[in-house]
């Protein structure tokens, strides 16, 4: 069990730790997406020429798995679009005009909450998804048995390049996110209270101490910085010693994970009423001119943030996350999304794709990757299109972290082909599945004939 | 600003190694080794490296033109292949053979094949061997390094066979050079196999850069130690006899034809070690380095299997 994760050792870059979040004059129009989160989109409850304020609903759950969105302007909707969104796929999105007021909307209502049913449903009206970037409802995350729960671990780590909006949470609101912490333990009677910080961030560590050191059960793990420290497995295994089997979740090994940005939303929303409505985002890469923290409303337009800050050079690659598991945005008029923790642009020299050369077997890919998967054993299996060798190299496994490409010295581009061999599996499986079936059924068919026959 | 951005899949930033940054490495880590290799053996080792490294790169790109492959020898893999093969031919053989060592090794072993990393056996080595087979006695006849008080040209492991009475050969133990000859270099073999100081500055350089790890050296070279000692040898004297420090520090550690994992990489070296001690304890050979490595690249794809990583949470179907 004393298995070491591995991981690489990316550059920090961490520019913008110090950079105490600005709160960005509101965008003339915002563009709220309806499926920020995993699983079912919003519902739009607002029509062209409705009249909204900040914190008003705008979108209504659509689903258990599902979250409500709420404006971050003032102003009124112009219409229901159909934008496309960074994963290719087109999606209906709330265009408001801002009135450059930002009137809050009358109707907020700090939540009662007495039970963790109350609890849960005040995390679910706060419109909260996993901020680290998963974007998983959190809702549904904490709808657990409590007695389930033996650890909960806040997610500090902050292991991806450039980022610092979770350092800020925890310099700026380590209050709030203690007070989470707090709520949490009250609900969910779990034994340990872990928030993870890597050791590139000594202030965080320093202060989130100080801020919980009256709680009992509150302990700050100190983790090595090194990427993907931060990512759910790692973090629970580093933290407690936990290995979440394939297929099953956190919390069948009592664990709940929850980034430390997440439960301070939560905290301020039952502090205030005030629901998810902005997102404290770093702007940093080579494009940038001058790198920063600011506080947007949800649904601000990239352009309108990159102008905000100003640019060096015009972007060639702009990026939703941070630099190893960012996603490319197709063009500017992306808007933030919630779970949207920092925008990156690169000039012309950094988003050049390497050409990759042919794969000269040196296993750094298997010695980088946490999960002990071999990349160059799954290209492999992934040209042939086997999926036999795919289930037997446990490609589902993969989290797409891309220790594997990073470290590539042939720039293969390992990821892509996991995600790729991902679904080659998946068709496997399904046509494994139906085989299986069809014997089932000859067989049921045979026996059902020989019971005839007698 | 308009519609040009690049949408590409995550990672956007890269590690600073590539292909071409490892291979000058190695390059870089032989460096000792030839200035050893020009020390003890003169100018004519300058040559026979020279030749060796030019019609490496020559049969590289003239077989990839032909054959309408990407040139690669921007890679300097060619070059590699060339200087290691040179490091292990004596200072007196003919240029054409030393010519005829590197096309064996570029365009038979390696091209033939499908190129870099495609390979299943070390080129160097592999052209070695059919070199030792095909041209015997120019392969095996040694010329007395300077600095050396022993007046032998024949290489301490061929004196300790002609002793054993192994080889037929007329040796005494005299003519052995001592423990801090056979470690600074000065004593009979290959151009760059003698010196094992300017191999272990190579080896450790590597190590340091992270383009090998230490577990195939350090596995290779302590079974050579403790077998040798368990079957009543001098084990240090074997250690840095022949050519184990450059095929534990360079050859067997070539990434195409070795396993990928530590696990995998152990069994190689120890199933070097073992090899090796076989052939110049029983052998015909006074040396085993180069078959030792070569019969390990074969069996290669089977240690690679049997030495994969078990996959983190991972659960059996």
């Amino acid at each position: 069990m004393n298995r070491k994760l591995h991981g690489i050792h990316a550059p920090h870059r961490k520019n913008t730790a110090d950079s105490v979040p600005k709160r960005m004059p509101p965008p003339p129009v915002i563009t709220v997406p309806m499926s920020m989160n995993i699983g079912a989109p919003a519902k739009p409850v607002v029509k062209a020429g409705d009249l909204v304020k900040v914190g008003q609903i705008i979108a209504e759950a659509g689903g258990f798995m599902s979250a409500p969105i709420y404006s971050g302007v003032s102003g009124k909707v112009k219409k229901l679009d159909e934008i496309l969104s960074s994963n290719g796929r087109f999606d209906t999105a709330i265009v408001i005009e801002s009135d450059g007021q930002q009137t809050l909307y009358e109707g907020l209502t700090k939540p009662v909450i007495t039970d963790q049913k109350s609890f849960v449903d005040a995390v679910r009206t706060c419109g909260v998804i996993g901020l680290g970037g998963a974007g998983f409802p959190t809702s549904v995350k904490l709808n657990v048995d409590p007695d389930r729960v033996h650890a909960i671990i806040i997610n500090g780590a902050e292991c991806e390049p450039y980022i610092t909006s979770d350092t800020r949470t925890m310099m700026d609101n380590a209050d709030r996110v203690v007070m989470g912490a707090q709520l949490l333990q009250k609900y969910y009677t779990a034994d340990r209270i872990v928030i993870g910080i890597e050791d590139n961030k000594p202030q965080c560590i320093e202060i989130m101490k100080e801020a919980g050191k009256d709680v009992p059960g509150f302990e700050v793990a100190e983790l090595p910085a090194m990427y993907p420290q931060g990512g759910e497995k790692v973090l629970i295994y580093n933290t407690t010693g936990q290995i979440v089997p394939e297929g099953k979740l956190p919390i069948d090994v009592g664990c709940i994970v929850i980034n430390c940005t997440t439960l301070a939303v939560i905290a301020r929303y039952i502090e205030t009423g005030i629901p998810l409505v902005e997102k404290v985002i770093t702007v940093d890469g080579s494009a940038v001119a001058n790198p920063q923290n600011i506080i947007v409303p949800v649904g601000t337009p990239i352009r309108d943030v990159l102008n905000y800050v100003g640019l060096k050079t015009e972007p060639r690659k702009v990026l939703y996350g941070g630099p190893m598991m960012g996603i490319c945005v197709p063009n500017l008029d992306a808007p933030i999304l919630k779970n949207t923790n920092a925008i990156l642009a690169f000039d012309e020299k950094d988003a050049q794709d390497p050409v990759p050369t042919p794969c000269i077997r040196c296993g750094r890919c298997v010695n980088h990757c946490p999960f002990g998967l071999m990349p160059a054993a799954i290209e492999q299996a992934y040209n042939d299109r086997d999926g036999a060798a795919l289930k037997k190299l446990k490609v589902n496994l993969c989290m797409e972290c891309g220790c594997c490409s990073y470290g590539c010295p042939a720039r293969r581009p390992l990821v892509q082909i996991n995600k790729l061999a991902k679904a080659v599996l998946n068709r496997y499986n399904q046509e494994q599945k139906a085989l299986a079936e069809k014997e089932a059924a000859k067989k049921a068919a045979k026996e059902e004939a020989g019971v005839h026959g007698k | 600003m308009e519609n040009n951005k690049i949408v590409s899949v995550n990672p956007h930033i890269y590690a600073p190694d590539t292909t071409t940054t490892i291979m000058r490495d190695v390059v870089l880590a032989l460096v000792p080794a030839v200035i050893a290799s020009v020390l003890f053996f003169g100018p004519r080792a300058l040559l026979v490296e020279a030749v060796c490294i030019a019609v490496a790169v020559l049969c590289e790109w003239g077989f990839e033109k032909i054959c309408k492959r990407p040139n690669t020898i921007g890679d300097f893999s060619a070059v590699v292949t060339g200087l290691l093969l040179a490091l292990n031919l004596p200072v007196s053989i003919p240029i054409w053979q030393a010519a005829f060592g590197a096309f064996v090794a570029i365009v038979v072993v390696k091209q033939l094949f499908g190129g870099i990393g495609m390979n299943f056996a070390n080129p160097a080595i592999t052209a070695r061997i059919v070199m030792l087979v095909a041209f015997g006695s120019a392969m095996t006849t040694w010329t007395a390094p300077a600095f050396a008080d022993a007046t032998s040209s024949a290489t301490p492991l061929s004196i300790i066979a002609g002793i054993n009475g192994v080889t037929a050969g007329t040796h005494t133990a005299d003519e052995l050079p001592s423990l801090v000859q056979m470690f600074l270099g000065a004593r009979g073999g290959s151009l760059g196999e003698t010196s094992c100081l300017a191999l272990l500055l190579g080896g450790i350089y590597l190590i340091w850069r992270k383009v090998i790890s230490w577990h195939t050296p350090v596995a290779f070279i302590a079974t050579v130690f403790v077998l040798t000692a368990l079957l009543g040898q001098q084990p240090l004297y074997q250690v840095m006899a022949g050519g184990l420090f450059i095929g534990a520090f360079f050859m067997a550690t070539d990434y195409t034809t070795s396993p990928p994992t530590p696990k995998g990489k152990i069994v190689f070296g120890i199933g070097c070690g073992l090899l090796t001690v076989c052939i110049r304890v029983w052998g015909n050979y006074p040396e085993g380095v180069s078959f030792s490595i070569l019969l390990m690249n074969i069996l290669n794809p089977f240690i690679c299997n049997l030495t994969r990583t078990k996959p983190f949470g991972g659960v059996e179907a």
